[in-house]
């Protein structure tokens, strides 16, 4: 279990971190009709953009207050309502997310106090709904932004229901929060776990309808799909809300208070003790002792890639970096078969799930303590996002992509570690980092024997077929 | 099969060297100890594959099946045998026979010009050709062509004329060392030679395996001037005739060329085994006298003696932490028999339980020292059919399966520990050091967390009473099928 240790210094190499901000900007992203809006300057904004679009591959609608520094000094309200005015015109969402900057939560202006008046005011904004959460870059990861927009859009547009005058909840429905690192082709296969057992999920966000890569039949200035909005009120009427990674414990919490419904968290899915807990819930909410056989199947193959790729991963000592809730349900899988963690770096210290990684210790730190602990730790393999490359070059290891951004492969949206069906994949991903790189090939030297003697050698040059 | 090939096959079997020939009735030996193959339950491998792994670890040699693509498409690159340097072994050479070249008889013709592109490409130091079922039937006169071949381009083209139906991979594997006796060894003489220089039969060197012993010998300045065939040099099979002393390591199969080497060029040989620690001690012990009594410097007893007693204190303090960990844990040993009681013993040493042991190709020698050692013959297997395997280990009368590979899936199956001990294996074990990484591959097997996982029960199966071992309902033993045959031996 993971003692939390912060480095003193000045320094960050190679930073692990993406901003709060973006990953508010992409929780909202998977909200039906959205834009996006930095409360900012117009730099950040095109970073995060950028940086959004390498990942996923897809135009990516965000858009920015565009502080100046005499808006910067007076005040936003007036380049907020400007904004959302120009948005409206431009891209006819349905919904605007706001998020702030470093910049403006420096100033410490009050967001939801003016926007709560511009609203008031401008009647044209009715047909919209407008959410601000506060997400300062110099607090917190990605999945620390992720879940205060997440918390937002609960806040604001989940009414509370009242006791008395509640309707039946529906009871085959479930919400379901995923947490930044679940990828649009996670929330699909956890999609078709729910509904395995005759139950309806709602997924707020749900980034499988709006970044899972698909080719539009028209272009739109906004998201490309998400959770219907009128779905969002209704979660007050589900029988229960799961959260998927701990970090969305605040949010299903509101939630569940909202609709006074149960609420279970869940801070991974992956591993096979994790889905076992998983398909358990969905068990005893769908009142059933049994499981369909397509359930069955895929968790008895689960247990064979067990058994085949614990060759590999048993004793495997690698190192991670990732934000908290990845790095845990990483790790979690990886220790079930015998994996040993040498060096785990996380990006928030936000969340106590990083005391329950199977290691000695998490560093909060950056992509250099990721090469330095893997080196220190002789470990075999790296695990991060793509920016680990320059690690596991240095260090001649393999490195298995994980979390945001992934800019240098096709496909980041396709990456399923979830479910029976997704750790099995995992395992095999891992395994097979580890058959393919050349590091195990014995050599006499590793033995200390001595060469052998040249007279034994053929004189004439051969061709290596290698 | 050919006169001249039924002649190499009975002379193969006629093994004065053989303790478990010499044992049996004049009528029994001419028989040979090739039991006869039962259509529809055998799945060994052929004579063919068996000279192929024997040779197949000469590194610098281009190895030529003579056959349609099945033969060498199907085996090429799928052992673990180590190079020290070239790697041309690797690369999998075949004439690719199509319909159209046996019926119009053009095999003879697609061999002779595949040595010359061989030549012309790699200019490897020999080619060795292999001759397979199809060939052999058709009446490919191999040996003629490389006769023709070598002439035309002065680079060595050996006849392997060992094809698949001649018998067992077992019997492939003496034919090798016929085949290289006849036609290698003693064509190339040694710039020098030392007193010291032995030969070392019957190792391939599976994932280096020779480099955990080389530095040993380094040490006592002993030099493998000649290797049948671990990371060899064709070289170095041409000038075996030269070595002082031959060790044989593990393998029957072999003995023929050994007693061969001793009777031509008055080479002595002893058997030793590199598994264990007191077997490796044993080895170096009786390599250093063998050299003395052949002429080395009297002192190589003494400075033998301090390495062992060095490298033992080593090994040992070394094992020393694990031991708890292993401690106290059945296992159930099943390999290809040789010298069994090594491997026990070894494992004993650290408090592990052998519950059981194959002796398949053991020598009575050697099964008396098992008996010796375990106290009970009952704890012996001739043969032990997968599905008793399978339930030994369901029963949870041991907590790990020590084989090769064909084993594998049976103790996976029944969710218990396997460790790898045959050829297909990923880490060399040979050695003092050697010992200390497979009881560390025991540890990191046994100590898995996968095992608990995997026997955890489902959440559909939660309310029943969870046994652990008990299986889901759908899943059944696995069926006795070829893959799993254990009378198909896994080395030679
Ligand atoms: S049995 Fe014959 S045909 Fe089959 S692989 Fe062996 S040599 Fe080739």
């Amino acid at each position: 279990m993971a003692r939390l240790t912060r480095p003193r210094r000045a320094l960050s190499t190679n930073p692990l971190k993406s901003s709060a901000p973006l990953g508010a900007a992409m929780a909202y992203l998977g909200i039906e009709g959205a834009v996006p809006l930095f409360h900012g300057a117009q730099g950040c904004t095109a970073f995060a953009m950028v940086h959004m679009v390498r990942h996923f591959k897809e135009a990516i609608p965000l858009q920015t207050t565009a502080m100046n520094e005499v808006s910067t000094i007076l005040g936003g309200a007036e380049q907020i309502e400007e904004a959302i005015a120009n948005i409206r015109k431009r891209a006819h969402p349905r919904f605007i997310g706001i998020a702030s900057t470093a910049l403006t939560e420096t100033r410490g202006e009050d967001v939801p106090g003016e926007l709560r008046e511009i609203l008031a005011r401008r009647r044209d904004f009715g047909d919209l709904k407008v959410v601000y959460a506060s997400t300062p870059d110099f607090e917190g990861a990605l999945e620390d932004g992720w879940a205060a927009a997440v918390t937002a859009i609960v806040d604001a547009l989940v009414p509370e229901a009242d006791p008395a005058a509640r309707p039946e909840p529906t009871q085959r429905q479930v919400n379901v929060l995923p947490s930044a690192n679940v990828t649009p082709a996670e929330i699909e296969e956890i999609d078709h776990l729910i509904r395995a057992f005759g139950l309806t999920p709602i997924f707020l966000p749900d980034l499988s309808t709006a970044l899972d890569g698909h080719l539009a039949e028209d272009w739109s200035g906004r998201s490309l799909g998400g959770t219907r909005l009128d779905a969002i009120p209704a979660m007050a009427r589900s029988a229960a809300t799961f959260a998927i990674g701990e970090s969305m414990q605040g949010a299903a919490r509101l939630l569940g208070a909202r609709g006074g419904m149960p609420v279970q968290v869940f801070p991974a899915l992956t591993g096979l003790r994790a889905v076992d807990g998983f398909v358990q819930a969905l068990m005893a909410l769908a009142g059933t002792a049994d499981a369909p056989e397509a359930i069955r199947r895929d968790r008895a193959r689960l247990q064979d890639a067990m058994l085949d790729a614990h060759f590999q991963i048993g004793g495997l000592r690698y190192a991670i970096a990732a934000d908290p809730d990845l790095a845990y349900a990483l790790s979690s899988a990886l220790a079930g078969l015998g994996a040993e963690a040498v060096a785990v770096i996380t990006s928030s210290g936000a969340n106590p799930i990083v005391e329950l990684i199977p290691a000695e210790e998490a560093v909060l730190g950056d992509l250099g303590d990721l090469e330095a602990g893997a080196r220190k730790g002789c470990a075999r393999l790296l695990i991060s996002h793509a920016h680990g490359r320059h690690a596991a070059q240095a260090l001649g290891l393999p490195l298995v992509r994980a979390g945001f951004p992934i800019n240098d492969r096709l496909g980041a949206q396709d990456i399923c570690r979830v479910g029976y069906r997704g750790t099995r994949a995992f395992l095999f991903e891992i395994a097979n980092a580890v058959l393919s790189h050349p590091h195990d090939a014995a050599r006499p030297e590793d033995f200390g024997a001595a060469p052998i003697e040249p007279e034994f050698e053929h004189d004439r040059p051969q061709t290596a077929p290698h | 099969m050919s006169d001249a090939l039924k002649q190499t096959v009975q002379e193969a079997f006629n093994e004065p060297g053989c303790a478990t020939n010499r044992a049996k009735p004049a009528e029994a030996r001419k028989k040979g100890c090739a039991r006869p193959l039962t259509p529809g339950a055998a799945a060994g491998g052929c004579a063919f594959d068996g000279a192929m792994i024997t040779l197949q670890p000469i590194v610098d040699v281009a190895h030529l099946v003579h056959a349609p693509l099945a033969c060498g498409g199907n085996s090429w690159d799928n052992r673990g045998s180590a190079s020290s340097g070239p790697m041309l072994y690797k690369t999998g050479f075949t004439t690719d026979l199509t319909e159209l070249d046996i019926v119009m008889g053009k095999g003879e013709k697609k061999l002779y010009a595949a040595i010359r592109e061989i030549v012309q490409n790699h200019a490897p130091p020999a080619i060795f050709v292999y001759a397979t079922c199809v060939t052999a039937m058709i009446g490919d006169d191999i040996a003629a062509v490389c006769k023709a071949a070598t002439e035309a381009f002065g680079t060595p083209a050996i006849p392997v004329d060992v094809p698949g139906y001649a018998g067992s991979k077992n019997l492939g594997c003496k034919l090798a060392g016929e085949m290289m006796y006849r036609h290698v060894i003693g064509t190339v003489e040694p710039e020098r030679t030392t007193e010291c220089d032995i030969n070392i039969i019957g190792d391939y060197n599976l994932n280096g395996e020779l480099w955990q012993i080389k530095p040993l010998l380094d040490r006592l300045g002993i030099r493998i001037l000649g290797s049948l065939s671990a990371d060899a040099r064709y070289r170095q099979v041409a000038m075996m005739h030269r070595a002082r002393v031959t060790m044989l390591v593990c393998s029957h199969a072999l003995i023929g060329l050994a007693r061969k080497m001793e009777e031509t060029w008055g080479i002595p040989f002893f058997e030793g085994s590199f598994y264990g620690i007191s077997d490796t001690s044993q080895a170096l012990r009786t390599m250093c006298r063998m050299l003395v009594e052949r002429g080395a410097p009297a002192d190589l007893i003494d400075r033998c003696e301090a390495l062992i007693a060095e490298e033992e204190a080593g090994a040992r303090a070394a094992l020393a932490p694990y031991r708890p960990r292993v401690e106290g844990r059945r296992v159930l040993l099943y390999t290809g028999g040789h010298k069994s009681w090594s491997v026990v013993s070894a494992l004993q040493e650290l408090g592990i339980e052998v519950v059981g042991t194959s002796v398949r190709k053991a020598t009575e020698a050697d099964k008396a020292r098992v008996v010796q050692i375990m106290g009970d013959e009952t704890h012996m297997y001739e043969n032990m059919a997968p599905k008793d395997m399978y339930a030994t280990l369901k029963a949870a009368k041991a907590d790990i399966l020590m084989s090769g590979a064909r084993s594998q899936f049976v103790a996976l199956k029944a969710r218990t520990p396997w460790i790898d001990v045959n050829q297909e294996k990923h880490e060399p074990y040979a050695g003092y050091m050697g010992m200390v990484d497979l009881v560390r591959a025991i540890d990191r097997s046994v100590n898995n967390p996968v095992w608990e996982e995997v026997r955890r029960p489902a959440p559909w199966e939660a309310a029943r009473p969870a046994t652990g071992l008990r299986l889901a309902a759908t899943s059944q033993d696995p069926a006795p099928g070829p893959v799993n045959d254990p009378k198909d031996f896994e080395d030679c």
